[in-house]
């Protein structure tokens, strides 16, 4: 199980790492004396950082530990304990390790009490995922074991972390350096009789309730090598959450197509008519669809995600350089990355008082905000309380992972009208049962939509005429689409009106007109005086 | 879900997003075993195939049964195999087998120079013609952006510092002191020209799950790795003249694993055939920031 440690610098986090190693027995024979005997010879005290330092020099003697991790065993079960070494990279090292964590150990010193990044920290914690949290208060020695001491900071921390939505599994008072309630056995305190340290860690669960939510999986690619003669299409990702099976209807967001799940395919593995989160796969399908990495798949009689390019977000920034509106970014989603604007900074949160700032201009570095983000496209996602996967991204500044956040809110676009439209028309579509392909070979011809476009006068529609004309000498099946034929028909209820509305509902119903020629393999001639969707 | 399910799946995860990401990949083969296992993982990302070259830094003074196992896989596996080698340093025999430099500098020239040269282009590389079965100098010499390599964290201290994606300047330097964050399964698939990053997705594998995953997947392997009778093995691969077997009589896969859990390598670093990690006290920090592997 991975493990993460945080906490105040010189809290305790290299005392209460080597005490564990020590308290069970997972350091190499006679390393923690040779350790104290240096100090003794260097006439300093000996301290549990320099036996980490000294492993960590010595790491090719045997796996205990390496510089970001820890290794040892307790009879439950293997633990890497992932340190976030460097002090003013700590919080990118944080991130890193706390992203890939199950589980936390956040230390408060007794007499220090709770300070600023034992908050900061905390909120870290809890934007990055990780609920369950064993915090330690450490160098209760200091304090003489005082109960009330320690009541204190547990109240007062209680209180901070039920601000962030964090019910900490338990609080255990500690002394590193005397070893009292690291392991069972020692404890000074006769007025806890809780769990120690090593009970606490055998005492977290692995969460395995990733394969009983909804089925995702961002497509990662679709692959066809064909250079040996192979034919399948095959559509890869890994499984985020939920499970699928052959025969299952799937849809893919944004673009809202559908298929069936044809077969999975493997290499060097038993035949499988399922799967399910989090294993990477690859599966074929009935009908050969269009799409691309970056959607997500779905099961279709299961929720679907939400898909927009305007969302409201909480994020922590990173970067050097802090965030503007001024610039553009990427967005990276799942398998999906869009450029992005900082449209609106609604706050910035202070995370270690969880006081507000509404006037700021710009998310600086370490700073955590609530954002609205513009996209230069639509992109699918859930909202993080459906979904924490498929609700988390990045923010890419240059060339540089430079921030993260998770969705909160999917906020309307300019597009959803038409889009929803779109999906429902897909949705009920009546499939023909003569495959694209065939008609494509019948006519022998592509269907397609050649579009000719310009300023108003200058001869488009004489252009399409004859395009139209000499196509069909050629042979094809061609049809010059010209705007009369659909201005005082189909749009004859909205014709004449002036407004934005019905400008993008003459062209939303042109679009529909061209769909349906298309499907039915025509070549098709538009004219359009300019492009504006 | 076992350890080892989880090990393969992070990695299929990984390549899958290297090959969607760098317009020209490739990934290093040195012919030992995580690279072996690296290949392996690749076939299992791709459904069979291997769709990006795989490249070979030839020092010439490797032990030939590896070049015939090289060879043999690239052609029973359909490889796009590419070769590259320092000409200049072996045709004016600088090297250490012919005495004229130490370990260290071989090193240097042989693999280090060789790899980013290699890499980038600038030297030729050698592609083996399926059709002939001969090398040919490959037409390609457009610099590789994306590399795979199969470097594990617990190998050797500076490998413990990577990421799954980290760059490397255009002088294939790192810097280990700004690593890119890295969290939920978003890598650094961004990079500035003239740069490249290196792709890592053995990083969390240990030399034991390595072997595990070789008896779970049934890889074949360079037979050099096992006991044939003397009470000697191969445990980590290298030039004929600078690395030595191990005392051990681990005969077959499943004989490593056992040596391995048992303890008995437990103080024994695994490159410890190595003599090259020896001459360099500080480890291969410094190597390793000029690009060698
Ligand atoms: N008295 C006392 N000192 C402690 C205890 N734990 C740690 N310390 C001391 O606090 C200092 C910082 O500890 P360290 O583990 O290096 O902190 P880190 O920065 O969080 O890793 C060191 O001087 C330790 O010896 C404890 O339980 N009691």
């Amino acid at each position: 199980m991975d493990i993460v440690i945080v906490g105040h610098v010189d809290h305790g986090k290299s005392t209460v790492i080597g005490r564990l190693l020590a308290d069970t027995g997972s350091l190499p024979e006679g390393k923690l004396e040779q350790v104290r005997e240096n100090c003794e010879r260097n006439s300093k005290p000996f301290e549990y950082a320099f036996l980490i330092d000294a492993l960590k020099d010595e790491q090719s003697q045997g796996i205990t530990i390496d510089s970001a991790r820890v290794f040892f065993k307790s009879s439950k079960r293997d633990y890497i304990i992932i340190d976030a070494p460097g002090h003013i990279e700590f919080l990118k090292n944080m991130v890193s390790g706390a992203a890939r964590a199950e589980a936390a150990l956040l230390v408060i010193d007794a007499e220090e009490g709770v300070r600023e990044n034992s908050k900061r920290h905390g909120y870290m914690l809890s934007m990055l995922g990780v609920k369950q949290i064993a915090v330690i208060v450490n160098k209760m020695d200091l304090v003489g074991y005082d109960e009330k001491t320690y009541n204190t900071i547990v109240s007062q921390y209680t209180k901070f972390l039920k601000e962030i939505d964090i019910v900490p599994r338990l609080f255990v008072p500690v002394s590193g350096i005397n070893g009292d309630n690291i392991t069972s056995g020692i404890n000074a305190m006769k007025w806890y009789s809780g769990k120690s340290v090593l009970d606490a860690l055998d005492d977290f669960t692995v969460e395995k309730d990733d394969a009983n939510k909804p089925f995702r999986m961002p497509v990662q690619d679709v692959y066809k090598f064909t250079r040996f003669g192979d034919s399948r299409r095959i559509v890869a990702g890994t499984i985020q959450t939920g499970s699928f099976s052959v025969g299952d209807e799937i849809m893919f967001y944004p673009s809202g197509k559908k298929s069936r799940v044809k077969s999975i395919e493997g290499f060097n593995m038993d035949e499988l008519q399922g799967q399910s989160a989090p294993y990477p796969v690859g599966f074929t399908l009935e009908e050969q669809i269009y799409i691309t990495r970056g959607e997500i798949a779905v099961k279709a009689r299961e929720k679907s995600p939400g898909v927009s390019s305007r969302i409201r977000v909480s994020l922590f920034w990173l970067g050097k350089s802090p965030m503007v509106k001024q610039k553009s970014y990427f967005l990276k989603l799942g398998s999906t990355r869009v450029q992005v604007r900082l449209e609106q900074i609604h706050r910035v949160i202070d995370a270690s008082d969880l006081s507000y700032n509404n006037k700021k201009e710009s998310v600086d570095r370490h700073d955590v905000a609530e954002c609205t983000l513009k996209c230069s496209k639509a992109l699918a996602f859930d909202p993080v309380e459906d979904n924490t996967f498929t609700s988390r991204f990045v923010i890419v500044d240059e060339y540089e992972i430079s921030g993260g956040g998770i969705i909160q809110q999917k906020l309307d676009d300019s597009q959803a009208w038409v889009r929803d439209k779109v999906y429902v028309r897909d949705y009920k579509w009546e499939k023909s049962l003569i495959p694209a392909e065939r008609r494509a070979e019948r006519y022998t011809q592509k269907s397609s939509l050649i579009l000719i476009s310009g300023r108003k006068n200058k001869g488009k529609k004489s252009i399409a005429r004859s395009l139209e004309k000499k196509l069909f000498d050629d042979g094809r099946v061609v049809y010059f689409l010209g705007i009369g034929n659909i201005l005082y028909g189909i749009d004859a209820d909205i014709k004449g009106e002036k407004g934005k509305d019905e400008r993008s509902e003459h062209i939303r119903r042109l679009a529909e007109v061209a769909h349906i020629m298309m499907e039915a393999g025509v070549i098709l001639i538009v004219t359009a005086v300019e492009l504006m969707q | 879900m076992d350890h080892l399910d989880r090990l393969e799946n992070i990695g299929i995860h990984i390549l899958r997003e290297a090959y969607a990401s760098f317009k020209n990949l490739c990934m290093l083969w040195s012919i030992g075993k995580d690279s072996t296992v690296l290949l392996w993982l690749a076939r299992k990302a791709f459904f069979g195939h291997v769709p990006f070259p795989l490249v070979h830094i030839d020092t010439n003074f490797k032990i030939p049964e590896m070049i015939t196992y090289r060879d043999r896989l690239a052609v029973d596996w359909k490889l796009t195999m590419v070769v590259g080698e320092n000409r200049t340093a072996l045709q004016n025999r600088e090297t250490f087998p012919d005495g004229n430099v130490d370990r260290l500098t071989c090193c240097k020239k042989l693999k280090t120079e060789a790899l980013v040269n290699t890499l980038n282009g600038s030297w030729k590389r050698y592609r083996l013609n399926h059709n002939t079965g001969s090398y040919e100098v490959d037409k390609n010499t457009e610099p590789y952006t994306g590399v795979i390599v199969g470097a594990r964290a617990d190998e050797e201290g500076s490998r413990s510092k990577e990421r799954y994606f980290s760059p490397r300047d255009n002088r294939s330097e790192w810097d280990i002191g700004d690593q890119p964050p890295e969290f939920w399964n978003q890598f650094k698939t961004d990079f500035a020209p003239g740069t490249h990053v290196r792709v890592h997705p053995l990083l969390d594998w240990t030399e034991l799950n390595i072997w595990e995953y070789i008896e779970r997947e049934n890889i074949p392997t360079v037979s050099l790795y096992y006991d044939h009778g003397d009470g000697k093995r191969y445990r980590s691969l290298g030039c004929g003249p600078c690395t030595n077997p191990i005392d051990s009589t681990s005969k077959n896969v499943r004989d490593i694993i056992n040596e391995l859990k048992s303890g008995r390598l437990k103080n024994i670093a695994e490159r410890s055939g190595r003599a090259q990690d020896k001459d360099d006290g500080g480890g291969l920090e410094t190597l390793r920031r000029e690009g060698y592997m």
